[in-house]
């Protein structure tokens, strides 16, 4: 970006403005897309794809946000000390630098534009949604968990004193439909990075893709009520042969069994509220 | 009156912009009609104010080198004390109550609300209190 | 130079009395009648400055319970109301009554040369419904069932009949009409005042930014408060009416409060900085013996954030699934941008300056720290990716309490600033010091480990938590900070008890800009005897220093 004697003038000012800029931007853009080993700042890696991209997003987020505050605090840091009252001389009465405030609008704008493409490029992979056979139901009600999956007779249920086990086999895309009996309930997972609103009447669909296997530890974390703070759930990521055998004992008569049981515990849950609304709203009637 | 005139203007027009996208893009109504309304409502009061300011001149207080003698007269009128506020409120109030531990409380909300209506009109009717 | 004010009239129309001399009622009958803005925002300030004590009590017991894994404090069910209330007291009854309110309507009328608002009436209902309502909500402590458990947000379905039965919810939905209505009269008062009642000269733009954040203000109340009283009314019919506007059985939809709620309630956040941007806009040139740096630039950054502020409501809702994500997201990351250049312009202020380290000063200088910190954090969570592992986490509740607490040590710093012009009396500076590192530390100690323990998966509203030692410490960490910022509180208190009528202020004790500095403290009853020609949006300035005046463009270049 060499200039020519022939610049225009104003020019200097916008060459340096615009190498700032790539100065502030290349940075954050680069490490967010790529997630070389930096710090975490905080968050952990996730044992999913889609977390992971979150935490590169993050980690990108992360560097701008030191370099822009580390500049700040230290802005103000100097004019604290460089220009605390030394007499009762009457300073210069600056009010307007116009370029100086045309360059800290545009720089953060452009900062903004960068943020937000890598936003839409890491948003598209946590949202994506691609064909799997894995689909798991997940029913969120007051104050407990059931985990139905598609095609099998395979369940889980359990409420605030026996947390519910989700099984979910690893590196396989999942598909979660999500969604709750009676009030407004939050799926998270802290080891995958993604959490969702369970919303009554809303079936929320998105994709797991567990890269370790382990045990996970799950919480509600939407305010649901009187035992919101012990409505916790476990994700256990098998491996698939361990998948498919824990999937084929509920096909043995015991089996069958237990999930019908369980299966009329959920129902009752999910049942539980309705009969009064119906009874409410026939009374209101 | 122009300058204040404007800003409404211009801050409905970027919310009628703004409205217009998310409306078309999202298909979500609650926000569309939300954002259509606050749209209205710079717009409603901002174009009052920009048919005031063809109408008359600039003020005292439009103009940069207006002298504090330009502004001396009659200002408005500002009362100097008056109960019915106080009354008023605690009308609202009883009624707040009603909605809560039952109808019985609307009657010394509405004595109180109908009390300060005729009260406040017979007062600013009388030139108020000092 | 300077010449009789105005020549205001009483109601009754008697042409040549002077009416600097007010002969109202006295007593507590004076305090029920007066139409007076400094009396009403007095009691505004009073008022809302017992809900901060009574909302950080709620909140030392909320910390008090954190401070252990398996807390024995409280039980789940008052721990839920607990922390409904402690929100709700703090936005609805303090933040915003206090930003708008208390010294919003001692100062604004006072800084644009008027005799007082253009509705005194309607502003003291404002008052009344705001004393009430704020009564009505703390009722709920005294009902069978308790207060309002649902937390300060209201998620319908939890806050219909059948999962929050109850007078309770009740009257907290009452109170929230209540301040609602009172918040509505009040921007309609700003904004009439601030249009029709400026002194001659005092154009648009040589407003102080503390007015012209309120006239903001003023339009973002107008647009967002009438939103909150319909959804709340609809709530009231979904309870007791028999509706189904938020219920699934029956064809409604939760979501529909969500998108209502915040609809109005990120402009109420808006609502609640500008005032406090105002603030400190006014205090960090004054002790810096500058003029505001780039004061347009300042006025369009807070005209951008009102334009923005009705864009951005969906992102509180990022993890629902149902909205649409891009749009929200560059929307609330471009509020950043105007949010920057008032960052930069208050240090721009303090640049070349005298910096006069007053307690106002340091608030001031506190506040803008911390309200970067927000800021920062609050970029993050307008990229929805990360907004899905930090929702509704502790990464959140440290997020805003970073932002809120700039807020606090703004109005601390606007106490401090204008407190003397109020009564009349210094407040003492020493002990102002003293709170204000307190408050400051305190704040970083009590956010800082939240915002670890919400990277590490603590979920908010949790009224006891998974016994994991790291846990436990950063808890107690947080409690600490908690207690400082408790003790701070407490020594604001002492403070007004010890300097009660020590030290008369005198009319300009800050060698102020703004016209309220022309005045006696505190102000007679209609503001004003005389007023200086204005030239520029120091008048008072201009006034005592006719040789500094601020240089235009071009003149400064180095």
């Amino acid at each position: 970006m060499e200039l020519t004697p022939q610049t225009p003038k104003g020019a200097p000012a916008k060459s340096r403005l615009r190498r700032l800029a790539i100065a502030f931007a290349l940075p954050i853009a680069g490490i967010s897309l790529s997630g070389c080993t930096l710090p975490g700042f905080g968050a952990h890696q996730s044992d999913t794809t889609t977390g992971q991209s979150a935490y590169y997003l993050w980690q990108g987020f992360s560097v701008g946000a030191a370099i822009i505050g580390a500049f700040v605090i230290g802005l103000i840091l100097y004019a604290v000390v460089a220009y605390r009252r030394k007499g009762d001389a009457i300073p210069k009465q600056t009010q307007y630098h116009v370029p100086l405030e045309i360059i800290y609008t545009v720089i953060p704008i452009l900062i903004v534009i960068v943020l937000f493409v890598a936003t839409i490029i890491t948003e598209n992979k946590v949202l994506a949604m691609p064909k799997t056979d894995v689909s798991i139901n997940a029913n969120a009600f007051q104050w407990g968990w059931g985990f139905t999956y598609d095609n099998q007779n395979a369940i889980a249920v359990g409420s605030t004193t026996d947390s519910p086990v989700m099984v979910m086999p690893v590196d396989t895309d999942v598909k979660i439909t999500l969604t709750s009996t009676d009030v407004v309930h939050g799926f998270y997972v802290r080891d995958f990075n993604f959490s969702r609103y369970a919303l009554p009447g809303v079936d929320n669909q998105f994709t797991l893709h567990a890269t370790k296997t382990g045990m996970f530890f799950g919480q509600c974390t939407q305010l649901c009520g009187l035992y919101h703070s012990i409505m916790y759930y476990k994700v256990k990521v098998v491996t698939q042969a361990e998948y498919q055998t824990w999937l084929s004992s509920f096909n043995t008569p015991e089996g069958k069994a237990t999930a019908d049981a369980a299966k009329k515990v959920l129902k009752e849950q999910m049942s539980a509220h309705v009969p009064v609304k119906t009874e409410i709203s026939r009374g209101a009637n | 009156m122009r300058v204040e005139a404007k800003i409404l203007l211009w801050l409905g027009l970027f919310f009628g912009i703004m409205c217009a996208v998310y409306w078309t893009w999202s298909m979500e109504n609650a926000g569309g009609v939300m954002m259509f309304f606050g749209t209205g409502l710079c717009l409603l009061p901002g174009s009052y104010y920009y048919w005031w300011s063809r109408r008359m001149g600039p003020r005292a207080e439009d103009d940069p080198n207006a002298t504090q003698e330009s502004g001396a007269g009659y200002v408005d009128a500002f009362p100097g004390s008056s109960i019915f506020p106080f009354t008023l409120g605690m009308g609202a109030f009883c009624i707040v109550l009603a909605m809560v531990f039952g109808s019985w409380m609307l009657i010394p909300g509405l004595a109180l609300v109908i009390w300060a209506a005729l009260g406040g009109i017979a007062e600013g009717r009388r030139g108020g209190t000092r | 130079m300077t010449t009789t004010a105005h020549d205001i009239q009483a109601e009754a129309h008697d042409h040549g009395h002077s009416h600097a001399e007010h002969h109202g009622p006295r007593g507590i009958l004076n305090w029920l009648t007066t139409t007076d803005h400094k009396i009403i925002g007095l009691s505004y300030t009073i008022t809302s400055v017992i809900m901060l004590v009574i909302g950080g009590a709620l909140a030392e017991v909320i910390r008090g319970q954190l401070a252990n894994p398996d807390g024995h404090l409280v039980t789940m069910a008052q721990y839920n109301q607990l922390f409904t209330m402690h929100g709700s007291i703090m936005i609805y009854l303090f933040a915003g009554p206090f930003a708008f309110g208390a010294l919003a309507n001692i100062i604004v009328p006072i800084q644009i040369g008027a005799p007082d608002m253009a509705f005194p009436r309607l502003n003291a209902l404002s008052y009344w419904l705001y004393l009430t309502g704020a009564i009505t909500m703390l009722l709920g402590f005294f009902v069978t069932g308790g207060a309002a458990n649902f937390g300060w947000v209201g998620y319908a379905p939890l806050s219909d009949a059948i999962y929050s039965p109850g007078a309770g919810a009740d009257l907290w939905i009452g109170g929230l009409m209540l301040t609602g209505f009172s918040a509505i009269f009040t921007g309609v008062n700003i904004c009439a005042t601030v249009f029709y009642l400026r002194a001659p000269g005092m154009t648009l733009f040589r407003m102080p930014i503390f007015t012209w954040n309120l006239l903001v203000v003023s339009i973002l109340i107008l647009l967002a408060f009438p939103v909150l009283t319909a959804g709340l009314i609809m709530l009231y019919s979904d309870r007791h009416l028999g509706t189904h506007i938020y219920t699934v059985v029956g064809g409604g939809s939760p979501v529909l409060w969500q998108h209502i709620f915040w609809f109005w309630g990120h402009p109420e956040v808006y609502i609640l900085a500008l005032p406090f941007f105002g603030m400190v806009t006014e205090i960090i040139p004054v002790f810096s013996k500058k003029p505001v740096f780039g004061y347009k630039g300042m006025v369009f950054a807070t005209l951008t954030i009102a334009a923005l502020s009705l864009g951005v409501w969906a992102h509180h809702m990022f993890t629902t699934g149902v909205v649409l994500l891009p749009f929200f997201s560059i929307m609330s990351l471009l509020i950043a941008v105007p949010t920057g250049i008032k960052i930069f312009n208050w240090i721009g202020s303090m640049w070349r300056g005298q910096i006069w380290f007053s307690a106002a000063m340091l608030f001031s200088i506190g506040f803008v720290v911390t309200f970067l910190i927000g800021g920062l954090t609050g970029i993050y969570l307008a990229s929805p990716p990360l907004d899905f592992f930090t929702h509704d986490t502790y990464f959140i509740v440290a997020h805003f309490h970073s932002v809120v607490m700039a807020l606090v040590l703004g109005g601390m710093a606007g106490l401090y600033y204008w407190g003397p012009k109020i009564t009349g009396y210094m407040l003492n500076e020493r002990i102002g010091k003293v709170q204000f590192w307190l408050l400051f530390i305190g704040t970083q100690v009590f956010t800082i480990p939240q915002y670890i323990l919400g990277l590490q998966g603590m979920p908010r509203r949790m009224a006891i938590y998974p016994n994991d030692p790291q846990w436990q410490d950063l808890n107690t960490w947080s409690s600490v900070g908690a207690i400082m910022i408790g003790i701070s509180t407490l020594l604001f208190v002492i403070n007004i008890v010890v300097s009660w009528k020590k030290h008369p202020a005198g009319d300009n004790p800050w060698d102020g800009h703004t016209l309220e500095w022309f005045t006696t403290s505190p102000p007679p009853h209609h503001n004003f005897f005389r007023l200086p020609q204005i030239r520029s949006e120091r008048p008072t300035w201009d006034h005592n220093h006719p040789d500094a005046k601020a240089l235009a463009h071009g003149k400064d270049a180095h």
